[in-house]
Order: C-alpha cells, then structure tokens, then sequence
C-alpha cells in the first residue's frame, strides 16, 4: 500500500486550471522583430494533460515560459496556478547524487537536507530508482536521469506542471516506455499538465486533449479531443485514427 | 594528465638528453664555469641541500600564499562580475589591460614600495596568477546553462539559493583549471620578484651565485623550482580529481 505522497499538492482545485487568452510575444531577432506567438489562446481544466505539438519555431517553448511566469506576454492575458517547469534536457547537477538532484527544489523552499531527503526517498522508489540514491547523473541511463528530472519537477509541489519535449533526447525504445511511465505517474500524482512535443504519437499517447499550433507566429489551429481509456496501446486503430488527425491538421501530406 | 610521467620513454629521452649534455661538456665542448654538466649540478644539489632548502622554503612560502590569495580573489571577484552586469562591463575590459603591464618592470617599484620582506612578492606572485584564474572561473560561471536558472526560478529558488546550489559548485572546476595554469607562471613571478630585491630564496641564490660563479649552484636552484612548479601541478591535479570529480567525467552532462 504506497500511503499518500508527504508533498502532493492539495487536493487540485477549481483555480489550479490554465489560461492563456489572446496571447500574443515578440522578441527582438537580429534582422528585425521575431513574433514567436501571436493570438495563442490555451485553456487547461484541473487535472488536465494537455499537449501541444506544433513544428519548430511555433513558440512552444515561449509559451511554456508563459504559463511559468518566466515571462510575460505583450498582449493578452496568462492565469495560471504556479507552475513547475521541466525542461528539455534533464540538467541534473552533476555533482548530486540522485537523490539529491531530486529534492532540488525542496531545498530551495528551505528544507534542511536531511527532511528533504527522507521526503523524496520513497519517492525515488517508486520511480524504480531504488539503489541508485547516491549515483551521480553521469552513471545513470538517459531514461533514469530523465526520470529523475521528473521527479525533481513534480516535488517542487506544483499544482501544474510544464514539460518541454521531456523526451525528445532519448532514444526511440526508451521514449516509448518512458511515455507509458509517466502516464502511470501521473495517474498517482494528478496534475495540471502542459506538454509540448513535436511527436505526434507522444501527443495521441499521453494527452486528454491535442492543441495544434500553427507555424511561427504560432497560435491554436485546431483541437483534437482524444477520450480513450488508459492505458492507450499504440497499435489501437482508434489512437491511429486520431494520429492522422493531427498530422493533417498540421499539414502533413498522408 | 594521466600521469605525472607516464611509462618509460620520457624517462629514457631524458637520460639520453643529459647524456649527451654530459659528454658535451666533459670533452670541452662548454667551459664548466658558463655550463656546468649535470653530475656537478647533481653534485650540488647534494653538497648545497641545507643552503638551497632553506631557500626553498622562502619561496615556496611567497607562491603558495600568493596562489591562495590570488585564488580567493580572483573567485569572489569573478562572482561579484557574475552578479552584477555593470561591475562586469566596468572592469573586465580594466582586467585585460592590466594584464599587458610587464610584471619584471613592476617588480621593482612593487619592491620599492613595499619593502624587501614577503609582502611585495606575495603581490607579484598573486598579480601573475590571479588573471588566468578570474578569466577560467568566469568562463565557467558563463557555461551554465540559462534554463538551470530558469528552473530554479519555477522553483521559487532565491537569487542566493541559486548561487550557492548551482552556480558556485559549477564554477569550481574553473577555478581548478586557472589555478593548473597559474602555478607555472606564479614560481616565475617569484623569482621575478625575488631578483629585484630580496635577501633570501631561490631567485635570490641564484643571483648571487652567478657572480660568484657558483653556476651549478644557480642550476641547482633553478632544478629545485622547476620540480616545485611540476610538483604543484601534479598536488592541484590530484585535489581537483578528489574536490570536483564529476567534472573530469567524460559522460557528466555538466550544467553548461
């Protein structure tokens, strides 16, 4: 019986959802001003997993930042729970342990080292990193580090959680497992979620809702509501069906 | 570096090097006095070994407390110029061109200002080091990797938190390879200093025996700094190995 995780966010409420309106964000490029967003309206439900593909350069990553209050937009409006960013790469600190590099953010709240670590250890466990505690990142295996990198996000107590391309740098077997993993995770420990990829079937796989960017400036193109049941096979045609869905919606000749 | 003398063949080119110095000048071809072989400069490292050790210490003393104190310096300046933007555009530029001010001419006013004692070379050795420290530790600072700092931001992580967690740790290792770089150049800056005013030490021994025409006193000593300077090398390589060990991991995705 795994008892409830010590640093869950309270029960997610009817405030712990996403909004984004109207949001448009230029930045200053070298040959004049690049508008990475222009119109991009995005509403998350609590407890919602969202994913939002778009091709490159469609202002997935400035829309991430968005909802993370790193930055903020020149029009529109952003309403959002506070939210916990993971980025791309893993960025562990190579001179932490596992463990350590897990309670990352715990320590910034100010949590003395030894609490943090006897908060996130369980944790660890059940992440299926039980062992690896005290191994530096460079021991570990990209599908471990990016586990880790998980974690370090999740405990930072979050109502939402933003994931950019969280699997993009891994290889084509480990993404697929590590997409089946962080649906059964989530599932424990409910979230807001924001995830943007380029991977189309990453999309189908693990989001309740598709958002469709359009090229730069991106704004939302089209939805695609996808309702299975989980656990979602690959193979299933229905997820196929909706696979195609998206790819035309992002232009892609079938 | 693996290590300090890896395998056999540096050995053996350096015995036939001294060989043939040796030969060179046992069959005349350089007047012991101006060159003097390496048996006799052997000779005198043994005959001389209280003279040149406590010569030694002296200097050992001045680069090993101006390497500390420019390492210090140098590490919380370069993080003052990490903080503060403005601080960093002001004095960066200031940090280079004092770099182009020759230290052999300074040397003597430093000496001249501050005595004959451990102070003005303290100073010379630290303003020889200090620069290639600041240059490594900033870079390294500079590597960091701007979506770190970004995370910790969603962290609500303070601006200090950041600092100590992640910056310092990873500014480290620059600090280390800055260091590697400045002992070489701090035991030249010693002598340098030494040379322009000084009553004990190595550079000073081998002033005075020159005239004297000790010469393989003055080789003896110029032996002794060389080892000390590769020994140096050879103790920081080994403490980095122990302090910062991720660093030096071919495979550690280090926060750049």
């Amino acid at each position: 019986m795994i008892e409830a995780p010590p640093l869950e966010p309270r029960e997610l409420g009817v405030t712990d959802g996403v909004h984004v309106e109207s949001v448009s964000r230029t930045f200053a490029g070298r040959r004049g001003p690049v508008a990475a967003l222009k119109g991009m309206s995005l509403d998350v439900s609590p407890g919602e997993i969202v994913v939002v593909v778009g091709p490159s350069g469609s202002g997935k990553t400035t829309l991430l930042e968005l909802v993370c209050g790193l930055q903020q937009p020149d029009a529109g409006r952003v309403d959002c729970a506070p939210a916990a960013l993971m980025p791309q790469r893993d960025l562990l600190l190579p001179w932490l342990g596992a463990l350590d590099n897990a309670t990352l953010a715990l320590r910034a709240r100010g949590i003395k080292r030894a609490e943090a670590r006897a908060l996130a250890g369980p944790w660890l466990q059940r992440f299926g990193l039980a062992g690896f505690e005290d191994t530096r990142p460079a021991a570990l295996s990209g599908g471990m580090r990016q586990r880790v990198s998980f974690l370090r996000s999740l405990l930072a107590g979050k109502p939402v959680l933003a994931l950019d391309e969280p699997f993009a740098a891994l290889d084509a077997i480990t993404r697929a497992e590590m997409q089946a993993w962080l649906a059964t995770m989530l599932a424990q420990a409910p979230r807001t979620v924001v995830l943007v990829t380029h991977d189309v079937e990453e999309a189908v796989v693990l989001g309740d809702r598709v958002i469709v960017l359009s090229p730069r400036p991106g704004r939302a193109v089209a939805e695609v509501e996808v309702g299975l049941p989980r656990p979602r096979r690959r193979t299933d045609p229905e997820l196929t069906a909706l696979r195609e869905r998206v790819y035309t919606a992002l232009g892609v000749p079938q | 570096m693996r290590r300090l003398i890896s395998g056999w063949r540096p050995a053996l080119l350096l015995a036939v090097l001294l060989g043939a110095w040796e030969v060179y000048v046992d069959t005349g071809g350089a007047d012991p006095l101006i060159l003097p072989s390496p048996h006799a400069i052997a000779q005198s490292l043994y005959v001389d070994r209280a003279l040149l050790w406590s010569n030694f210490l002296i200097t050992a003393e001045e680069v090993l407390l101006g390497i500390f104190v420019a390492a210090t310096a140098a590490l919380l300046l370069a993080s003052a110029m990490h903080f503060f933007v403005t601080l960093r555009r002001a004095t960066y530029p200031l940090l280079i061109a004092s770099q182009t001010v020759p230290i052999p001419i300074l040397a003597p006013v430093l000496v001249l200002w501050l005595g004959f004692g451990l102070l003005p070379k303290l100073v010379v050795v630290a303003l020889v080091s200090f620069f290639s420290i600041v240059v490594t530790t900033m870079a390294a600072f500079a590597a960091i990797d701007p979506d770190l700092l970004k995370l910790m931001r969603t962290f609500d992580a303070s601006r200090w938190r950041t600092f100590t967690d992640v910056e310092l740790p990873a500014a480290l290792p620059g600090v280390f390879t800055g260091t590697k770089i400045a002992v070489i150049v701090a035991v030249i800056g010693a002598v340098f200093a030494e040379q322009s005013g000084a009553n004990a030490g190595l550079g000073y021994l081998f002033e005075q025996s020159i005239p004297q025409l000790l010469t393989a006193r003055a080789y003896a000593a110029v032996v002794i700094l060389s080892m000390f300077a590769i020994a140096l090398f050879a103790v920081l390589t080994l403490v980095e190995r122990l302090t910062v060990p991720w660093a030096l991991q071919p495979n550690g995705d280090s926060p750049r």
